[in-house]
């Protein structure tokens, strides 16, 4: 992975300097709140209900032991000994006071590692597929070019206020685990006879006005990337509305205008920008290249495995849902889920995060990932290892075999943390994972998708979920609605509000009567959830939602 | 004819602990809201919120938040400012740590 280089260091080393004058010149109180907020958000320090909230970058969710180990360390030393990964692959900390935070991006600097443009109208962190580098399915690992387009936006001089926040994901796999319609920019690599190049595209997004992502070019070559990137966010910075803060994201831009209108506008401006990049770029992205070339990967027997596999039942479970294919023989990428039952979702404690530190070490070839659905992933991890891991994942309480079904539950913080949120999301999740767990029907419903937001914002990404559900006050009460039929993979779809909405207590009950209409309706025990409803349509599970409105028809 | 005026307090969050703070009668700083000042007039509430808003290197964000009157003092409405008085729901953090220590 990518190694900071003497320019980086400094760079960061600078930007951290700046910071902390400016923390010291708030609390002097030289500078005003005003003055201050926008330069902390750009630094990633956001001040939410309880407390200050810091958001850390972990660049296309990539890190090495050493970055989580310090995750663990400063999460102890200056907050409540954890972390909280988010949909965009980044960690969170609740609890920081605003003096200690030059000291913990100082620390955090040492290892690589920082805070830049995590907030604030800018082009956020390039988010990547979790399993890039790993998975069987991969054209090219997608992380060189998305590491190019972290040094290409952070701190570009023309792009520090756009007209609103600038998301962009990039999958290196057909099989897409990256989002990339419901971003702002989408960037999926694909081939054209022997030539790898992006189909890229434009103005997806969820948030209040859900849209997915048209095709602005459907194959460009890889070496035009970054002024066509350019092209684009500087055609939105012109084009974008700046009169209407929910009019104002690419999505918007594109939709008002069409996409022919601002296709032909971006290619315009291709033509110039083009023109203004040497090459140097193509320089950069071969020295980054170099950097993430694969790990040697061994041959060994997995007869380990195998055993552990038919002795162990606890094992089997895990390996049946936790584990994916990886394109070296005899390894697997390996998922751990941070959704035990009960605790919040995309947290880790400071233990935890050491263990996962310590297997990435020793069996891990030293990579981490963190995935948009805030679990933690070992992408490289040889067959004969994994009895070994699973065990000692279960000391700290990080075994739990449930990647892919009804526990394995996006949730933004909600109103438990953020000030923006309307209901809360992490206790809506917790409940609906004991539920399931305690009816004994987790294993029987399969796979299925359940993303929970606390607000219209969408951080918990509900209008893709198979089931949806938004966190809403409605006349001062928490109301939540349920969405249908929403997909977040390569056949993205924005799923369909369901009808009213329940209170707080009522939706474990109604997801229990809309999860036994679909175990009573499925033509069979493969066919998961997203299968009947696109098969059944939403009438079925409507009428197990609101079952008095379905008598009152009859 | 415009709204009847309903009873405020105001709260901000602190600069340095970025902990909710309330402003009691006396002009300080409480950490409790039942120790905040119930205003029940609508001029008055503009006033101590300009003395809130006045005070950039002790507060951030000042606001005039629903309450009511209770047995112990002022208790907030609202769902929003219930959980601003204790802290998440996922773990005994924030102000109800602080009351089990």
């Amino acid at each position: 992975m990518y190694d900071y280089n003497a320019f980086d260091r400094a760079f960061l080393a600078e930007r951290n300097a700046q910071f902390r004058s400016q923390v010291e010149r708030r609390i002097d109180g030289s500078l005003t709140e005003e003055e201050f907020r926008p330069l902390r958000l750009m630094n990633g320090l956001y001040l939410q209900l309880h407390a200050y909230m810091l958001r850390i970058c972990i660049p296309y969710g990539t890190l090495n032991p050493g970055q989580m180990r310090r995750f663990a360390e400063v999460a102890e030393r200056w907050d409540k000994g954890y972390g909280h990964f988010t949909t965009r692959q980044n960690i969170q900390l609740n609890w920081p006071k605003l003096k200690d935070v030059p000291d913990i991006l100082d620390s955090l600097g040492e290892v690589g590692i920082h805070a830049i443009q995590t907030s604030g109208n800018t082009i956020r962190n390039t988010t990547a597929d979790h399993f890039a580098g790993a998975a069987a399915d991969e054209i090219e690992d997608p992380r060189p070019v998305a590491e190019l387009i972290r040094q290409w936006s952070t701190d570009h001089a023309e792009f520090q206020f756009l007209p609103r926040k600038f998301k962009i994901a990039i999958t290196g796999s057909p099989n897409d685990r990256a989002v990339t319609r419901a971003h702002d920019i989408g960037l999926r690599m694909v081939r054209r006879g022997a030539e790898v190049g992006f189909e890229v595209l434009v103005g997806g997004g969820l948030g209040r006005t859900p849209m997915l992502g048209a095709v602005i070019r459907d194959f460009l070559p890889k070496a035009d990337l970054l002024p066509y990137l350019e092209a684009i966010v500087s055609t939105y910075n012109v084009m974008g509305r700046r009169d209407n803060k929910y009019k104002a994201r690419i999505k918007i831009t594109v939709f008002e205008n069409g996409i022919d209108v601002f296709k032909a506008a971006v290619e315009e401006r291709f033509v110039e920008t083009r023109a203004q990049f040497s090459g140097v770029d193509q320089q950069i992205l071969t020295e980054i290249e170099a950097q993430f070339t694969p790990p040697a990967f061994r041959n060994a027997p997995t007869e380990a495995f195998d055993a552990a596999l038919a002795s162990d039942p606890v094992f089997r479970a895990w390996a049946d849902t936790n584990l994916a294919e990886h394109r070296a023989p005899g390894y697997a990428i390996v998922t751990v889920s941070l959704k035990a039952h009960g605790e919040t979702p995309g947290d880790a404690s400071s233990a935890q995060m050491r263990l996962l530190a310590d297997l990435a070490e020793r069996y891990g070839h030293d990579e981490l990932r963190i995935s948009h659905e805030q679990n933690v992933i070992l992408p490289h991890v040889h067959k004969s290892d994994l009895p070994a891991i699973h065990a000692a994942l279960a000391g700290e309480g990080l075994a739990t075999a449930n990647v892919g079904l009804i526990s394995d539950i996006i949730a933004c913080p909600g109103m438990d943390y953020c000030a923006l949120a309307t209901a809360r999301s992490i206790p809506v999740a917790q409940e609906l994972a004991t539920h399931f767990r305690d009816i004994g029907l987790e294993q029987e419903i399969g796979a299925l998708k359940i993303k929970i937001s606390g607000c219209i914002n969408a951080c918990g990404h509900h209008h893709v979920g198979h089931i949806g559900i938004l966190g809403l006050d409605r006349a001062g009460v928490e109301n939540y609605q349920i969405t249908l039929g929403g997909d977040h993979t390569e056949t993205a779809a924005i799923g369909e509000r369901a009808g009213p909405g329940f209170a707080y207590d009522q939706v474990v009950p109604a997801i229990e009567r809309l999860l036994r209409a679909y175990l009573a309706q499925r033509d069979a025990p493969t066919e998961s959830f997203i299968d009947a409803f696109r098969r059944l349509g939403p009438a079925p599970f409507k009428a197990a939602l609101y079952p008095e409105e379905a008598r009152d028809a009859a | 004819m415009s709204r009847r005026f309903t009873p405020k307090v105001v709260t901000a969050n602190d600069l340095l602990e970025g902990d909710v703070i309330y402003l009691t009668a006396d002009d300080r700083w409480s950490r409790a809201h039942h120790e905040a000042e119930l205003i029940e007039d609508e001029a008055h509430a503009q006033l101590r919120l300009l003395f809130a808003s006045g005070q950039p290197a002790r507060v951030v964000g000042a606001y005039l938040a629903e309450a009511k009157a209770g047995p112990d003092g002022p208790e907030p409405t609202h769902f929003r400012e219930a959980f601003r008085t204790r802290g998440p729901s996922n773990y005994p953090h924030g102000k109800q740590e602080a009351a089990n220590v």
